[in-house]
């Protein structure tokens, strides 16, 4: 759900071993909570770029941010605008289908643009790519027929190609 | 090293173990002198010591947080990066309370660390610590070296981090069999590391915005912290302060950055800082800061403090800016640089006209100030303060360093020495470390020789590090160690008293104090003593004139508190003043 004081921050380092650890390590020394977070390498070999969702109800984002930057390995970082960009997660999610419910179930599953992957005798499996939000509401309308197991990737962003930027990375304006 | 050595040092090639390599990196780094201990996975580097001819001084101390402290010591004293080496596991962990010291105190310091053979990292090995791991969150920067190719570039990395924009500490952990390995060595002459850079690009506009605010403001304060003395911009703030002829308030850790004796200078903001600060803080409008972090035991109740200020932030960390108060300007960078373009935007503006509608601040402060001094009384008893006063003109004059332990002691010295020039005052301020008094002295000592340098300490403190007297006598540095020495841990009772009724819980150590005259002459150190105001002269006396290792134990008052005091969680003006009023001052400001 978008519910303020949730960002989405994409925090794009050098492929070094333990740089993960420095990230997170840092959201747990400092108080900031992480909700989601999602790693993988990007065009680039000696790069890879870390979502991460943060809940900033208690401190500013910018603290996050700034604080992130400062992270030797930490290339830049930056907040995710939600208008400017496309934001997607996958689900894999396991849920209960007798035969009387299976149309139904890959009906509204046809509707949430989610595929069937799997399947036995009392369950499918689904997987869906989907902005984090549509995900939510494709769960809560599975749920009524038993969700037995859900994972979820957590959350990657990227700017919307229609917008023109100088660099594909914005740097993150801190002279305010 | 001259410069033509340097640039031979920095050019050196040749085929070498990893070992030697560590020490021709320190070499073109241009290090002189760092501190250690040796042990099973830092050995090949020891033995490279021995086998090498090279220009570095290695100091044996008695234990690794020796080391580091010494190293802070002496990059604080010299301005130059500390260097301290330790083996893996234990003696790497003993270095975690320097580093966390110098972390907190932005103090460049780099530690190099044994680490066990590559192939046996994971095993849970013989002296095996995960000291990357360990330190994450208190390190600027860290490395696990993994190929001996590695080491040069990991070194050179850590020193430009180490030393570069906001300073601090830079952990490089060097497994065993790559110290043994061999390669072709070259120091990389180029920095390559596209997340970091200090550089920060000039904004006319915040430039123009602060002025702006310094054109607007009756009621001016500098507040200065110890990111000054970093930047090396004393000077720069001098100029800057007269042109504005505005008050500066220096942190614990900016002593010294703005003449205590400059007729602008308010002395210490905080928990133990002047009356005249904190209410110069507190009735301003504009607070100007410069290289400052707004900690809690400055600030006190962070929503009253300075309320009715705008502020301009000065700082080279971004992350320091709207961190705890808000900042309405912000100028990044170099203070070299952004402070004297500040003064130039302004100055023209400081007519006498616009200094006369200050005038009336400058009285109201110079008024705090005549009534509220930093003051004791005298007793039968012998009061700290005097040693304090009696040190500082014994010495005035002289190139003094002045050290300091952690708690009441620290707090005194703070209040009543006189300290003029930056990298003269050295204490630890943001962990505050006990035992950090002795180490940290001898590490200035041996960075500046002909200084004089005494570390103020408490028993208590005292007691955490004293081993380091016998790194003292071995290198024949003649640090004076004046105990202020109550049989307590002190600063701990002055708050059992005032904020727990009186319950002293575990903080007499009357009766297990060793006798400290006997114990420096145990170690080969001059040992004297002075249990009464008569007997202080003398002492001080002979230790500046002997010049040896000297431990001086002074008896002093055991009732003694640290006022006027901040209560923790009151706002900053609202202080505490036993001695005269026995209750809380009246906010009249």
């Amino acid at each position: 759900m978008a519910t303020p004081g949730h960002h989405t921050l994409s925090v794009f380092v050098e492929n070094r071993p333990g740089v993960l650890s420095r990230v997170c390590g840092l959201f747990s020394r400092r108080g900031f909570n992480i909700e989601s977070l999602a790693v993988g390498p990007t065009e680039r070999t000696d790069r890879s770029v870390i979502t991460i969702r943060v809940d900033c109800t208690r401190h500013s984002v910018e603290q996050v941010v700034k604080q992130l930057d400062k992270l030797i390995d930490v290339i830049d970082a930056i907040e995710v605008e939600p208008d400017s960009a496309i934001e997607r997660e996958l689900l894999l999610v396991k849920v209960k289908a007798e035969a009387e419910h299976r149309l139904e179930i890959m009906r509204m599953a046809e509707v949430f643009n989610a595929r069937v992957v799997d399947a036995g005798a009392t369950t499918l499996l689904l997987e869906c790519v989907e902005h984090p939000d549509r995900l939510a509401a494709l769960e809560e309308l599975l749920s009524p027929y038993e969700i037995v197991e859900a994972v979820r990737t957590g959350r990657v962003a990227m700017t919307r190609a229609s917008i023109a930027n100088e660099t594909a990375r914005p740097k993150l304006n801190i002279l305010g | 090293m001259s410069d033509s050595a340097l640039d031979q040092a920095r050019k050196r090639t040749g085929r070498m173990t990893g070992a030697e390599a560590i020490i021709r990196s320190l070499e073109a780094e241009d290090v002189t002198i760092c501190w250690g201990i040796p042990g099973g996975a830092i050995l090949p580097l020891y033995d490279a010591f021995m086998r090498c001819d090279h220009s570095i001084q290695h100091v044996l101390v008695r234990h690794e947080q020796g080391a580091g402290h010494m190293a802070q010591g002496y990059a604080r004293a010299t301005g130059k990066v500390g260097v301290c080496i330790a083996t893996s596991g234990p003696g790497a962990t003993n270095l975690v309370t320097p580093i966390a010291d110098a972390f907190l105190d932005s103090t460049p310091l780099v530690a190099i660390t044994g680490q066990v053979p590559t192939h046996l990292i994971g095993t849970d090995a013989f002296q095996e610590a995960d000291i990357t791991g360990i330190v994450m969150p208190i390190v600027k920067h860290s490395f696990l070296v993994q190929t001996v190719e590695d080491i040069p570039r990991a070194l050179h990395e850590a020193f430009h981090i180490a030393s570069t924009g906001r300073p601090g500490p830079v952990l490089v952990d060097i497994p065993k069999d790559l110290q043994q390995a061999e390669f072709d060595f070259a120091y990389p002459a180029t920095i390559e590391l596209p997340g970091y850079s200090a550089e920060f690009p000039e904004v006319p506009a915040s430039i123009a915005a602060a002025a702006t605010m310094i054109a607007q403001s009756k009621r001016p304060v500098i507040y200065v912290g110890g990111g000054v003395i970093n930047a090396e911009a004393s000077e720069d703030l001098i100029l800057f302060a007269e042109t504005l002829q505005a008050p500066v308030t220096t942190t614990l850790l900016a002593k010294g950055a703005f003449p205590d004796s400059h007729p602008l200078s308010v002395q210490m903001p905080g928990m133990h800082g002047s009356k005249y600060a904190n209410w110069t803080i507190h009735r301003s409008d504009l607070l100007i800061t410069i290289g400052a972090r707004f900690d809690d035991r400055v600030t006190g109740k962070l929503d009253a403090f300075a309320p009715g200020a705008k502020v301009i932030h000065f700082d080279i960390d971004p992350a320091e800016i709207s961190k705890n108060r808000r900042a309405d300007v912000t100028l990044l960078g170099d203070l070299k640089r952004t402070l004297p373009a500040l003064r130039e935007a302004v100055v023209e503006t400081r007519n006498a006209e616009r200094l006369a509608d200050q005038r009336d601040w400058l009285t109201d402060v110079q008024g705090w100030r005549e009534e509220n001094p930093f003051r004791y009384m005298k007793g039968e008893k012998l009061k700290p303060q005097y040693i304090i006063e009696q040190f500082d003109r014994a010495l005035k004059g002289k190139d003094a360093i002045w050290v300091t332990g952690v708690g009441q002691h620290q707090m005194w010295a703070a209040q009543f020495l006189s300290i003029d020039g930056p990298r003269r005052w050295l204490t630890s301020g943001g962990l505050g470390t006990m035992g950090f008094g002795v180490p940290a002295a001898i590490g200035a000592q041996q960075g500046c020789p002909d200084a004089y340098v005494v570390n103020f300490d408490g028993d208590g403190c005292f007691q955490m590090t004293s081993q380091e007297l016998a790194t003292a006598i071995c290198y024949d540095v003649p640090v004076i160690h004046a105990v202020m020495n109550n049989g307590w841990l002190g600063m701990v009772r002055q708050w059992q008293e005032l904020f727990h009724d009186e319950r002293f819980s575990e903080t007499n150590l009357f009766g297990t104090i060793p006798d400290f005259v006997k114990l420096a002459e145990a170690y080969g150190c001059l040992g004297l003593r002075a249990e009464t105001e008569a007997e202080v002269d003398a002492v001080i006396e002979q230790a500046i004139a002997e010049r040896r290792p000297t431990v001086i134990d002074f008896r002093i008052d055991h009732d003694e508190k640290v006022y006027p005091m901040v209560p923790a969680g009151a706002a900053s003006h609202e202080m505490i003043d036993q001695v005269w009023d026995n209750d809380w001052v009246e906010e009249g400001v």
